[in-house]
């Protein structure tokens, strides 16, 4: 990750210079994860020839999916300098409601539509309490974290929706694919490239930067600030949904405890990615990528010989890696831009 | 984060009518504290079980680590920054707690060390904090999985039980015929300790000052960082603490001891009207909070109320916690606004004539 100061120097020559350059080293951060898994991938197969089978691959991406849709929709909230805690729960709710409705004989296609609406009617809740009701979005969605698991475990009981409730299509569903993709994969890389281009070509999807890297001057500005939280809000709640209805057909497996402590993998993720929590920077590939990197290390730990009670500490400092190592390129390329500033001033001047 | 934005208008309103708003919107504290009375005086009259001795113990006991911990985060809050791997932090002074126990080591020695642990960790909360100028709660979701992960790394699956007898009587029976635990005295002595430091003191004073503005502070000459850093280190050292009584009142030190601490010792003190942007709230607040969570708690655990319905009102709470303020004080300035506009009238109407 050290190499995103590298470019540093061959951004000089002419062109706007500050958009052209702060453009490259986010690029780059993106590409130091990836760089970052490539080697690790490699690395492991070097050492275990088994692990990049056919099979070896459809697993990391089938791990990957349903955390890299969740922090999809984290990425969009944090960008706008919020946070939602209650993915985990929502995720969970989402996942049973899904299940209990498969399991009465409902259409899976339904389903689906039915997890992803019950995802964004949490959204709506959580987004309206922050823009309206103009409450810290941490402390909000802590609420809405504990409320959602209470109603998830009312509902629930000690019911349990296993494989053998669902519709044998589902659940194929949520295991082939095509050849070494997972249909789930290609769901999910539809999903991020769709999310990807909306908040990089579309007035509405800056906004959402805009009102993370200054709230106030996005609303001097004429950003509907109320109206775009709400509908980041709503699109985390609503892939959050569509990632519960993915659990289940994946994992087959739901219970009321589903999902829980989720929101804090899923936080990771998405800092590891390099979305920043200060909201403004960041994108959805890199969240994607940062769950990615932290799925493949939960595969690549047991089959190089690591015992598993190792893999929750490597998380963590990871993730304190990843946030420091970020905060020192961004000094130094702060300080970069100030002295090329100065230069500049002083050539016009001079 | 929206709110930022307002917030500066709602503190000059507050400053030029103040006794206005002190008369008029009631503060939050005293709001959670008289609710906690209510609740009491109910429970003691209408739940049957609830008023003996042994059920009160438990409610303390149940209660203790969550209030010892709102002790530094209350200070920690106040000053704009928050810690949440003070649960992974005790469940890791209880693991190794455990390992250095089997490890064939005293528990005079143990303890201590355990206790050096917290302030280890605490420091390291501290110093991504204070000199990467990281925000704390990025850095602490990744000290909370760090520490979690240390913790099973110390002790796998084990857990240790075999811990000396007085050590567990201490951490777990009450004084003579009375509800008090006896670790209820040292929680008291830090309380004590706590309140004159937050609200009697000159660093206390630059607490509130450092998360009203952390700028204005360190122009008004306060250490910000080393006080910050300060801080992180107390709470550290605070939640190794609760991690040992947590080992020795349950008698069992496992890896996952505490789990989840962290967001029960949060929305307690949220509950109690510590502002989570800085710079407001006061400690008999967040107790107010904690033992309202607690006694709610033992309560509908006594009259049948399934945990998740309780986890169901905890996050009702948290919520309502933080809405009602805001609202109240919405309400208030609207109504400011109107008397000022009455009182307006009679200037204007006068030299209109």
């Amino acid at each position: 990750m050290t190499m995103t100061t590298k470019p540093a120097p061959a951004a000089a020559a002419g062109a706007p210079p500050t958009a052209g350059f702060l453009d490259r080293v986010l690029k780059v951060r993106e590409l130091a994860i990836a760089a970052v898994l490539v080697l690790m991938l490699t690395a492991t197969q070097l050492d275990n020839s088994a692990f990049l089978s056919q099979q070896g691959i459809k697993d990391l991406l089938l791990n990957a999916t349903i955390l890299v849709l969740v922090a999809v929709g984290q990425a969009t909230v944090v960008i706008t300098r919020n946070v939602d805690l209650s993915v985990g729960s929502v995720l969970g709710i989402t996942a049973f409601a899904a299940g209990d409705f498969l399991h009465g004989g409902g259409n899976p296609v339904l389903a689906v539509v039915i997890a992803v609406a019950i995802g964004a009617g949490f959204g709506l809740v959580n987004g309206a309490l922050v823009s309206l009701g103009q409450v810290p979005a941490l402390v909000v969605t802590l609420g809405t974290l504990y409320i959602i698991r209470g109603l998830d475990s009312i509902w629930v009981g000690s019911r349990q929706i296993t494989a053998a409730d669902l519709p044998s299509g589902f659940v194929s569903f949520g295991h082939d694919g095509l050849s070494v993709i997972p249909y789930l994969a290609l769901l999910t890389a539809l999903v991020l490239v769709a999310a990807a281009y909306y908040l990089r070509s579309y007035r509405s999807g800056r906004d959402l930067y805009a009102l993370g890297s200054s709230p106030e001057a996005a609303r001097l500005a004429g950003v509907p600030v109320r109206k775009r939280i709400l509908a980041a809000y709503v699109t985390c709640g609503a892939l959050a949904g569509l990632a519960g209805a993915l659990y289940l057909a994946r994992f087959g497996n739901v219970d009321s405890g589903t999902g829980n402590g989720y929101e804090l993998t899923v936080v990771s993720a998405v800092v590891v990615g390099g979305v920043a929590f200060t909201g403004g920077s960041g994108s959805v590939y890199g969240a994607a990528l940062g769950a990615l990197l932290l799925t493949s290390i939960n595969s690549v730990l047991p089959s190089i010989g690591v015992s598993s009670v190792w893999v929750q500490a490597i998380d963590g400092v990871l993730l304190l890696l990843a946030i420091a190592v970020d905060r020192i390129v961004a000094l130094r390329v702060a300080g970069l831009l100030r002295k090329r500033a100065a230069q500049t001033r002083s050539a016009t001047h001079g | 984060m929206a709110d930022r934005m307002t917030d500066p208008m709602a503190d000059n309103k507050a400053a030029t009518g103040r006794g206005f708003a002190a008369r008029d919107a009631l503060r939050w504290d005293t709001v959670v504290g008289a609710l906690l009375v209510v609740l009491l005086v109910c429970s003691f009259s209408l739940v049957s079980n609830f008023g003996n001795a042994l059920n009160l113990s438990f409610l303390i006991g149940n209660t203790l680590p969550i209030a010892l911990i709102a002790l530094p985060m209350t200070m920690l809050v106040v000053s704009g920054e928050i810690d949440l791997s003070v649960g992974s932090t005790a469940g890791l002074a209880g693991a190794v707690m455990g390992r250095l126990w089997n490890g064939g080591m005293a528990i005079e020695m143990i303890i201590p060390l355990c206790v050096l642990l917290g302030v280890v960790c605490g420091l390291v909360n501290g110093l991504l904090v204070t000199r990467l100028g990281l925000p704390s709660l990025a850095v602490t979701i990744g000290t909370l999985a760090a520490y979690r992960g240390i913790a099973q790394i110390v002790l796998g699956s084990n857990s240790v039980t075999d811990f000396p007898q007085q050590y567990l009587n201490f951490a777990s029976d009450r004084i003579g015929g009375t509800f008090v635990p006896y670790a209820a005295i040292p929680w008291a002595v830090l309380l004590l300790i706590a309140v004159v430091l937050l609200h009697a003191t000159p660093i206390g004073r630059s607490l509130f000052a450092v998360g009203a503005s952390q700028e204005a502070a360190r122009f008004a000459g306060i250490r910000v960082k080393r006080l910050k850093l300060s801080m992180f280190v107390a709470t550290g050292t605070i939640s190794a603490l609760t991690g040992v009584f947590w080992a020795l009142h349950y008698a069992s030190a496992r890896y996952d001891n505490a789990t989840g601490l962290e967001l029960s010792v949060i929305a307690a003190v949220l509950l109690g009207g510590i502002d989570f942007d800085g710079g407001k709230g006061t400690l008999g607040g967040a107790v107010a909070g904690v033992f309202l969570l607690g006694a709610l708690q033992n309560v509908m655990s006594l009259i049948n109320v399934s945990s998740q319905s309780q986890t169901l009102i905890t996050g009702v709470l948290l919520v309502v916690s933080v809405l009602a303020p805001r609202l109240a004080r919405q309400a208030g300035r609207a109504r400011a606004r109107r008397k000022a506009a009455v009182g307006d009238m009679p200037p204007t109407a006068l030299t209109a004539v």
